[in-house]
């Protein structure tokens, strides 16, 4: 049976060292370039024409970014328009690396908790350093709700820290945890598959079972990959919302 | 669980999980960095800005066509307006002209009688006064035809020329008669 661990296995392309660091090319950075590729090509190439009377393309790129546009407007206000570009970038980001990663053979760029982990702590950075920025001390007025008993206050505060610690490390496993789960139990039943197929005219048959189950598993894997963009996204947008306006949450 | 693989050389591997060993996290950050700053870069310079014109330039202009289509049935509107106006207007100036002809008519006519009712009342006058001057000879002539008849008269009976003062008085009170 194959390892279902191994499609995780960084393979350097280009060895690189710098100090006692590596920093080669692997398999995964050739992955984000396409997938930056891919997000360039498709927002920029169909959007060429810059037709007033979109083409099919064009209007899926439209849809693509008035999607987002809309989560970051109710979400956050108009204001949090801002930050658009980030949470753009962020929202196909992960949406093509979750599917980029479907494409058999491919990496998966996003089912590594380092590579998660650094963009939950870029969008938690750009709270902190904005917030902070734009409304001095009086940012931290989020972590102690007004109108509050000054006898559970500090119980408050300790509570709001903490979640707020743990926002990160939450949307970072997220999309770890779903990323990893989901292509370790496709490759564990399609491991299943060539084992029981290789077990005699019985058990070729019984192939059959596993075959339905990553068939279900495999459209459920389409569904999980925009679904956690989206909640990527639109917990970016939540935090955003912090940092623009930390009094009403 | 996992062993090394076959061309994991390079990266000294320790075996465990993939995404948990700490010597591949400086490779990952470093490339995720450039490629996703790559992207954010794209994105705010030229992605955001192109679709975001593309949208705001289609809602200006359908925003643009309705107002002018509002502008255009309002100037419509105003048209119309105004055609029902001009034509109250023509239809009161006619009747004002109609009017005034009618009153121009009449008058003239007023006048045109009078002048020739005036005209025949002197004429009549004038004709009175003749009749009358001719009505006075006339009588002139009766009373010195009647005195010269009487004179005759008398001088055939009496045979004797009467005295022509009492001849005049006497026909005077006859024909005061």
């Amino acid at each position: 049976m194959a390892d279902p661990i191994k499609q995780f296995e960084l393979v350097p392309i280009v060895p690189i060292t710098i100090g006692t660091g590596d920093f080669s090319f692997t398999n995964s950075a050739l992955h984000m370039f396409i997938i930056v590729g891919l997000t360039a090509a498709f927002l920029l190439l169909t959007t060429s024409g810059r037709r007033l009377v979109p083409t099919r393309m064009q209007s899926m790129a439209e849809m693509a970014y008035e999607f987002v546009a809309g989560t970051v407007r109710q979400t956050a206000g108009t204001d949090g328009m801002k930050f658009f570009p980030l949470v753009f970038s962020l929202f196909m980001f992960v949406l093509l690396a979750n599917l980029v990663g479907m494409v058999p053979g491919a990496f998966t760029v996003t089912s590594h908790i380092i590579v998660t982990a650094a963009l939950a702590m870029l969008v938690i950075s750009t709270v902190i350093v904005y917030g902070i920025w734009k409304h001095g001390t009086h940012w931290f007025a989020l972590f102690a709700p007004s109108g509050l008993p000054k006898v559970i206050l500090p119980l408050i505060v300790v509570i709001e820290v903490i979640s707020f610690i743990s926002r990160p490390i939450s949307l970072s496993l997220r999309l770890f945890g779903n990323m990893t789960a989901g292509h370790i139990a496709l490759k564990v039943f399609a491991g299943f598959v060539t084992a029981m197929a290789g077990a005699g005219a019985l058990g070729f048959l019984g192939a059959a079972l596993p075959v339905f189950m990553i068939t279900a598993l495999t459209a459920l894997e389409f569904l999980v990959a925009a679904l956690q963009a989206y909640v990527f996204t639109i917990l970016t947008c939540i935090y955003l919302n912090d940092a623009l306006h930390p009094g009403h949450h | 669980m996992a062993t090394n693989t076959t061309q994991g050389t390079q990266v000294p591997s320790k075996g465990g999980f993939p995404a948990f060993r700490v010597e591949t996290y400086g490779s990952q950050l470093l490339w995720l960095a450039i490629s996703f700053g790559l992207l954010y870069y794209l994105m705010s310079k030229f992605i955001a800005p192109r679709i975001g014109g593309i949208l705001e330039e289609r809602a200006s202009r359908i925003s643009g066509d309705l107002a002018a289509a509002q502008a255009m049935k309002a100037e419509a509107d105003a048209a119309t307006l105004s055609y029902e106006k001009a034509l109250a207007e023509a239809r009161a100036s006619s009747q004002a002209i109609a009017t005034e002809t009618r009153a121009k008519i009449t008058a003239e006519a007023d006048a045109e009688r009078k002048a020739l009712e005036a005209k025949l009342a002197g004429d009549l006058a004038a004709a009175e006064a003749q009749i009358g001057t001719a009505r006075a000879a006339a009588m002139g002539n009766v009373r010195s035809i009647a005195v010269e008849t009487a004179e005759a008269i008398v001088q055939r009976l009496a045979g004797t020329g009467a005295d022509a003062a009492r001849l005049e008085a006497a026909v005077d009170a006859a024909l005061k008669r």
